[in-house]
């Protein structure tokens, strides 16, 4: 299959205040792969994971330079509308957080406030949806109880199904496994591998060896820059730059 | 390094009984000084409370009768404070703790907030007088009165508020704007509904808080005396509070009405604690639903 | 942790320097036996095999602990498995020390017959071979490696040099076509053990660069 280009970043520099969090990031993401982003705690990874649905801009004192292409649209753009460009680009995040609300209200949030008042629709796409994030056998029968009933994994998966049900291009997701146990953390990674299918994955991990089995690309960041990025099996097998070989093997620092 | 450790051990398990006593007693005094404070209005107050005396409104110079028109005044006045100050309180709350800009400014009106709260209420009496009585020309009314409340409660509905917006995970925010959906109805859908439960507490308080005062109704709503029941928020209205007050200090005959007093401040009491009651069964019930 | 898997590699490494040593002994020993016909000496390398034998076993189940409990990545992993693939090809060098005593034994029982041709050129050009593969284990030498490979043409000319020598003595002496055979057989194994000592440079190439260079003209 013909690699397409989903997502370009180009010379993305990011401060908070004075401190500069990314420094010329440039970085190609293709379409139905999983890129993972790793490196050390503040190495700048899950800013540039928030730079892509612009969730940074809650923060009033950062600064953005540079440019993020999505399908050739620079998302940074002043005409962009943010609101319709984080309907497109979903996002999990590195704790469970369903609203409390009930499972099926969870779901069809997403879809409620993007103006959708047909019922039989939005029906449809709750089911859709918890089916493709491999939950809806497991809570069809309490699908009007409260969310916050179920397990933290059965909680990350209604966080993905409630991403998915507005019908994103694009899925981030932010150290999705961290608060889960081993078992749970398996269930998302298989879920991950079958949604790639469909969708467009970036992923952040602390994890190395969750990067090694769910990503076709790696991208190591270190101080706010992008060292190497190359496919996952040659930098977990042969990295080019002795840096990303000491972060990996764990001689870092 | 761990010599005489017998004697060490019983020393620190003394003092942890101590400590805890002591602990325990601190507690224990606040529910005993509301028990007291009941048994004294319920010992003396009792023998007011009978059907007339809550149905009736007052006679013979206020010696006889009963407190109709200072039981409807009260609920008028503070659900009419409630009324006014929630709406204003929870959306500067909202403003504050959501859309401004976090600065030095806010932090100015933060401050002027909790100053407010400081104000002595006889201060918010003579600015009702002024302000609504006078300058705006609503004369001694309910809806004065119930204006002065609001603003007096307004302090702690915005910091009850605030404290329950931002009790809110900021997860649940970044979850609602990552699915597409605008600020406001993040807050409208999310963020709001988890915050009823701190709101309503805010709420309650203030709601206590209108009900009890006296000096801020002595000048803009409550009367000396007032056989009829209001028929519009222009009405001047009797009050429990500030009719305690006028029985104690400026009846035709205190020691004769002393029976009279205690069960209106025994009135008074339930009636808070009732709307209390109420508050908290339903927060109960709202928090039991997430 | 980081540490501690450190210490465990460093111990992998001295265990797999140790084997080598082993084994470049019994060849040295293997090759000393062939020059002197020495039965003993041979009988004693067959003797002693089990120590090598068991000594493989001990560090490949050391390298699969490791494997297991650590998961290494990169350069770590690569270690191991090279570590692995030189520890079972040391073992088989040893076999082939074997091999060559097991041949003295049954030559040193006849009548000496010499041939046109010199053991002792190839024996020491394999012996060359595995030493420098060794060294360029140790001390991460790629060019060394690699120069390894090249020499491994040398020891195949020597092979065949070997057999047309014995082709024409057999020719010469046909009464004497066992003893000749396993003439023939000793340089056969000699030649394994180049094999052996080439395999090893490639996969120390591997270890470095990252890249399987075996199947590839050198």
């Amino acid at each position: 299959m013909e690699k397409s280009l989903k997502i370009a970043i180009k010379e993305l520099n990011f401060f908070y205040r004075d401190f500069k969090a990314l420094t010329d990031v440039s970085l190609d993401v293709y379409a139905h792969e999983v890129t993972a982003f790793i490196g050390p705690s503040g190495c700048g990874k899950s800013t540039l994971l928030r730079c892509l649905n612009r969730m940074n801009d809650l923060i009033s004192y950062i600064r953005i330079k540079g440019s993020i292409f999505l399908d050739d649209q620079n998302i940074y753009d002043p005409g962009m509308d943010v609101v319709s460009l984080r309907r497109r680009i979903g996002m999990v995040f590195q704790k469970p957080n369903p609203f409390p609300k009930s499972v099926f209200e969870n779901v069809a949030y997403g879809l409620r406030v993007n103006g959708i008042k047909d019922k039989a629709y939005i029906a449809q796409q709750v089911e859709t949806s918890l089916k493709a994030a491999a939950l809806w056998d497991e809570v069809k029968d309490r699908i009007h109880e409260s969310a916050l009933g179920l397990s933290g994994g059965q909680q990350q998966r209604l966080c993905i199904a409630r991403a998915m049900a507005v019908q994103p291009d694009v899925l981030l997701m932010d150290e999705p496994c961290s608060a889960l146990d081993p078992i749970a953390t398996q269930k998302i990674e298989e879920l991950i591998h079958k949604l790639k299918k469909t969708y467009t994955i970036i992923i952040v991990t602390h994890n190395m060896q969750q990067a090694a089995r769910v990503s076709d690309i790696t991208a190591f960041f270190y101080l706010g820059k992008l060292i190497e990025t190359d496919e996952t099996d040659a930098i977990f097998t042969r990295p080019k730059l002795k840096q990303t070989e000491d972060y990996i093997t764990g001689r870092f620092g | 390094m761990f010599k005489n450790s017998n004697s060490v051990q019983n020393r620190r398990k003394l003092l942890q009984f101590i400590m805890f006593g002591f602990f325990k007693m601190s507690a224990a005094i606040n529910g005993i000084a509301l028990l007291i404070i009941f048994y004294f209005l319920v010992s003396r107050g009792w023998r007011a409370i009978t059907w007339t005396f809550l149905t009736q409104p007052p006679i013979d110079s206020m010696t006889r009768g009963g407190i109709l028109p200072c039981i409807v005044g009260t609920v008028c006045l503070s659900l009419g404070a409630i009324i006014v100050a929630i709406p204003i309180g929870v959306a500067s709350a909202i403003y504050l703790n959501e859309y401004a800009f976090q600065g030095r400014i806010l932090r100015i009106i933060r401050l002027g907030i909790s100053n407010l709260a400081g104000v002595p209420s006889i201060v918010f009496g003579l600015f009702g007088l002024a302000f609504f009585v006078v300058y705006l020309k609503m004369g001694v009314s309910i809806l004065a009165g119930a204006l002065t409340l609001g603003v007096l409660t307004l302090p702690v509905i915005i910091g009850t508020t605030e404290e329950a917006l931002r009790a809110v995970p900021k997860t649940y925010r970044e979850a609602s704007l990552g699915l597409g959906a605008t600020k406001w109805q993040t807050i409208y859908r999310v963020v709001l509904p988890a915050a009823l439960p701190g709101i309503l507490t805010g709420g309650i308080l203030g709601l206590s808080r209108a009900a009890g005062e006296t000096a801020p109704i002595m000048f803009t709503a409550a009367v000396f005396f007032t056989p009829s029941l209001p028929s519009s928020v222009f009405d001047e209205i009797m009050a429990l509070p500030y009719h305690i007050y006028v029985l104690a200090t400026a009846g035709t005959n205190i020691e004769a009405t002393r029976h009279l007093q205690y069960g209106t401040a025994l009135v008074l009491i339930v009636l808070v604690l009732g709307l209390n009651l109420m508050a908290i069964i339903y927060r109960a019930r709202l928090q039991k639903q997430h | 942790m980081t540490i501690h898997f450190q210490r465990e590699l460093e111990k992998i490494k001295k265990m797999l320097l140790s084997l080598g040593a082993m084994v470049e002994e019994r060849v040295r020993m293997a090759i000393k036996a062939v020059e002197s016909r020495d039965a003993n000496l041979a009988k004693k390398i067959i003797k002693s095999d089990y120590e090598i034998d068991e000594f493989e076993v001990e560090l490949e189940e050391e390298c699969l602990k490791i494997l297991a409990l650590y998961q290494p990545v990169a350069v770590d992993l690569r270690f191991l498995i090279t570590v692995i693939k030189i520890n079972n090809d040391l073992e088989r060098i040893g076999d082939e020390a074997v091999n060559i005593a097991e041949r003295v034994c049954i030559i040193s029982k006849r009548k000496r017959l010499d041939i046109a041709f010199d053991y002792s050129l190839m024996a020491e050009k394999s012996e060359y071979m595995l030493k420098k593969s060794l060294d360029a284990l140790v001390n991460m030498d790629v060019d060394l490696a690699l120069r390894v490979c090249t020499l491994d043409d040398e020891v195949d000319n020597m092979l065949n040099k070997a057999y047309d020598v014995v082709k024409q003595a057999i020719g010469e002496h046909p009464d004497r076509i066992s003893y000749l055979i396993n003439l023939l057989l000793v340089s056969r194994h000699l030649e394994r053990i180049a094999d052996h000592a080439t395999n090893i440079a490639e996969e120390v190439t591997y270890l470095i660069e990252g890249e399987i260079i075996r199947h590839r003209e050198h």
